[in-house]
């Protein structure tokens, strides 16, 4: 795939002909702050830039908690609270790192559907996309075991329902569990290799992001309509695109600023919302909570978890089939494992060679049902386990399956798709007028 | 000034079983209290009442162990006076970490730890015990009416029912607000119980409001601070926001025909 032809950096004076015979960063850093963009994206592209601010933030207000938290059984809960109350705004540093994880996980996900409208996953995108799943299987990983560091009854208990997935696994789960834990239930030995993974699994997603930017890079951004920016000569491609830099630099801060607005508000005025107050009593393996919810962003795959109950026939089906090896618990560790996965595989499950949800009629209301059900499945994941959350939450993961394996092929196949524009300048006029080629 | 606010049992921690002849648990009155909203303040008069009422009634079973002595001359707190701080944390015995030997408390020292066993520690009772959901299970009500723990409080301090059930050799008590509506706690306040010292006329209500006010202090002594930190931080982004929005229509111009 050759790369959007545009002007590349030419070392002017002494020094930077020096540097860039030993080290052309200025190269890397003009080129990937020049990159040609196409100049129609719309406001759904800004959320790359909120996750790589979420990221730095993260780590940012997470070095400053190191130093102050200390990963033991008897002290971790005392230690956040000394957070708290005595070390220098660190109130605002542990609401800004609890919150920002929202902030984190909100961005991703609109991020995903953006990407799932608009066909960016499709060729020649598919790494950029594989190494975009990777991160949120990385960032989910992260928060899992973030969560559990406070100590508190949620963080305990969430961290024994989970770890106890992996012991579902017939045969080996049970050593797999142990191993995980470093020991026979969730203790210190777990508390303090979490700790240690927490602090790790950030700098594996700055290093995915890198990946993730180098491959888009590569394959030059999708955009609105699907259609690629052309390629035959540099006048061309400008006709079809504007550098990175300031055009949607400042239009992604803009954006930024506006969301920071919102996520200050609740970090100042309303810094608990999104957490349980369970969180707040020390963890005690004596004392179980009624219920033990995850943190809101697990929700979804939660309720996907609990959904595949022993009463339900595809499951009592795969019990039979494999004579009793795949029993109801693993079945639903698999099928919330396999919610990722069928995302993961998306670019050859989506038969169409349409790019953009604008141009494909059919595929438009069944995404947005998605969306709907990933609500839906979101709200089953709070409730607790029982008529009706159980069945609503059964058809919500049966429609998640159902739009990533069934309709998407079928989609591509029987979708007769509206007419695209010809090319990206033609997209950008009919929205701005024609005025592409300004006097300066 | 009262909302009756029905809050889910699953909202707080559930003390399984024991709902023989009880009515039901889970009732929390919404108080209107001076710390709520975003430019909410805690009224220093109230948390000092407050103290005086968890220092003379709650303090003989239940402990604040996360809370250091100190806080209490915190600006945004009960401020008292260096003097008073120092003459207050006198009246509790720790054992000191260095020599192991009993000596009086210094500013320094944390709140002592229940003394009843089976009492819980009231440092973060007031966040751990929040669940205002409202509206339609959002809980974006919080936003204006606080999060609910401190009225969560209020309410169990003042939701005795009067009934009494003994079982298994303990008595439980009748409450509106604990969640399986039989509580162990004896009813702690009566009208007149203390005296305050600044003349207010101690009733129950008045007394269960002060003492869920300095509770929630306990468990978010910073929250003045923090309040006016995301003042700052919103009017500043906002001025931001808008230049950027300036800035970001100026370099598009020359691209967009509309304009």
């Amino acid at each position: 795939m050759a790369g959007i032809p545009h002007d590349h950096y030419e070392p002017k004076t002494g020094f930077e002909q020096w540097l860039h015979r030993r080290l052309p960063i200025v190269s890397l850093a003009y080129d990937t702050l020049m990159i040609p963009t196409p100049k129609n994206l719309n406001w759904w592209w800004i959320w790359g830039i909120v996750l790589a601010f979420c990221l730095v933030l993260q780590i940012a207000t997470g070095v400053v908690l190191a130093m102050h938290y200390t990963p033991n059984v008897d002290m971790a809960f005392a230690s956040v609270e000394h957070i708290m109350r005595n070390v220098n705004g660190g109130y605002l540093l542990r609401y800004l790192h609890a919150n920002g994880a929202s902030l984190f996980f909100f961005a991703v996900y609109v991020h995903i559907f953006r990407g799932l409208f608009y066909g960016s996953y499709k060729a020649p995108r598919e790494v950029t996309w594989i190494v975009g799943i990777l991160i949120f299987v990385a960032m989910m990983g992260t928060a899992f075991m973030g969560y559990v560091l406070p100590w508190g009854q949620m963080s305990f208990w969430g961290a024994t329902v989970i770890t106890g997935l992996f012991g579902a696994i017939p045969g080996i789960g049970p050593s797999i569990q142990t191993w995980l834990l470093g020991g026979p239930a969730v203790d210190n030995a777990t508390l303090n290799r979490f700790f240690s993974l927490h602090y790790l699994l950030p700098f594996v997603i700055a290093a995915l992001v890198a990946v993730h930017i180098w491959a888009f890079h590569t394959t030059g951004n999708n955009n609105p309509t699907g259609v690629e920016v052309r390629r035959g000569s540099k006048a061309e491609a400008e006709k079809d695109t504007l550098p990175f830099w300031p055009y949607f630099v400042i239009k992604d801060l803009f954006a930024l600023a506006v969301i920071l607005v919102v996520f200050f508000a609740v970090v100042g005025f309303m810094p608990n919302y999104l957490g349980h107050p369970d969180n707040y009593l020390e963890a005690n393996p004596l004392s179980t909570p009624a219920h033990i919810v995850p943190e809101w962003y697990f929700l979804p795959f939660y309720a996907i978890l609990r959904a595949f109950t022993s009463d339900v026939w595809i499951v009592m089906l795969t019990e039979w089939i494999t004579f009793g090896i795949v029993d109801a618990k693993f079945f639903g560790v698999i099928a919330m494992f396999g919610a990722i996965a069928v995302m993961a595989l998306v670019p050859w499950l989506d038969t169409s060679n349409v790019r953009s949800g604008k141009y494909r009629p059919m595929f438009r209301w069944w995404f947005y049902l998605l969306i709907i059900d990933f609500v839906v499945l979101m709200w089953c994941g709070a409730m607790p386990a029982e008529p009706p959350y159980s069945t609503i939450s059964l058809i919500g993961a049966a429609y998640w399956f159902a739009y990533f394996l069934v309709i998407l092929p079928l989609l591509g196949i029987i979708e007769k798709p509206l007419p695209q524009p010809a090319t990206i300048e033609d997209d950008f006029n009919a929205h701005y007028g024609a005025k592409s080629h300004p006097a300066e | 000034m009262l909302r009756k606010i029905a809050i889910t049992a699953a909202s707080v921690l559930a003390l399984s079983g024991g709902t023989v002849l009880a009515a039901e648990g889970g009732l929390v009155e919404d108080l209107a209290f001076s710390f709520e909203g975003p430019f909410g303040k805690f009224e220093e008069n109230q948390l000092q009442r407050g103290l005086q009422v968890y220092t003379e009634v709650c303090s003989a079973c239940h402990g604040m162990k996360l809370v250091p002595i100190r806080s209490l001359a915190d600006e945004g707190g009960p401020g008292l006076p260096e003097d008073q701080v120092r003459a207050y944390a006198a009246q509790f015995t720790v054992t000191d970490a260095e020599t192991g030997e009993d000596r009086p408390a210094t500013p320094s020292d944390h709140f002592p730890s229940s003394s009843l066993e089976n009492a819980p520690d009231l440092s973060l009772m007031a966040k751990a015990r929040a669940g205002f959901r409202g509206p339609y299970g959002t809980g974006i009500n919080q936003f204006f009416r606080g999060i609910g723990g401190p009225e969560y409080i209020y309410s169990l301090l003042t939701g005795y029912t009067g009934e009494e059930v003994e079982q298994a050799g303990t008595t439980f008590y009748g409450n509106h607000t604990f969640p399986s509506g039989l509580i162990a706690m004896t009813p702690p306040l009566s009208d007149e119980l203390i005296t305050y010292q600044d003349g207010t006329e101690a009733t129950v209500q008045q007394m269960a409001e002060d003492v869920s006010a300095f509770l929630m202090w306990a468990a978010e002594p910073k929250m003045m601070d923090r309040k006016k930190a995301g003042l700052v931080a919103v009017l500043f982004l906002s001025l931001i926001s808008v230049l950027l929005y300036l800035t970001n229509k100026r370099i598009w111009a020359p691209y967009k025909g509309k304009h």
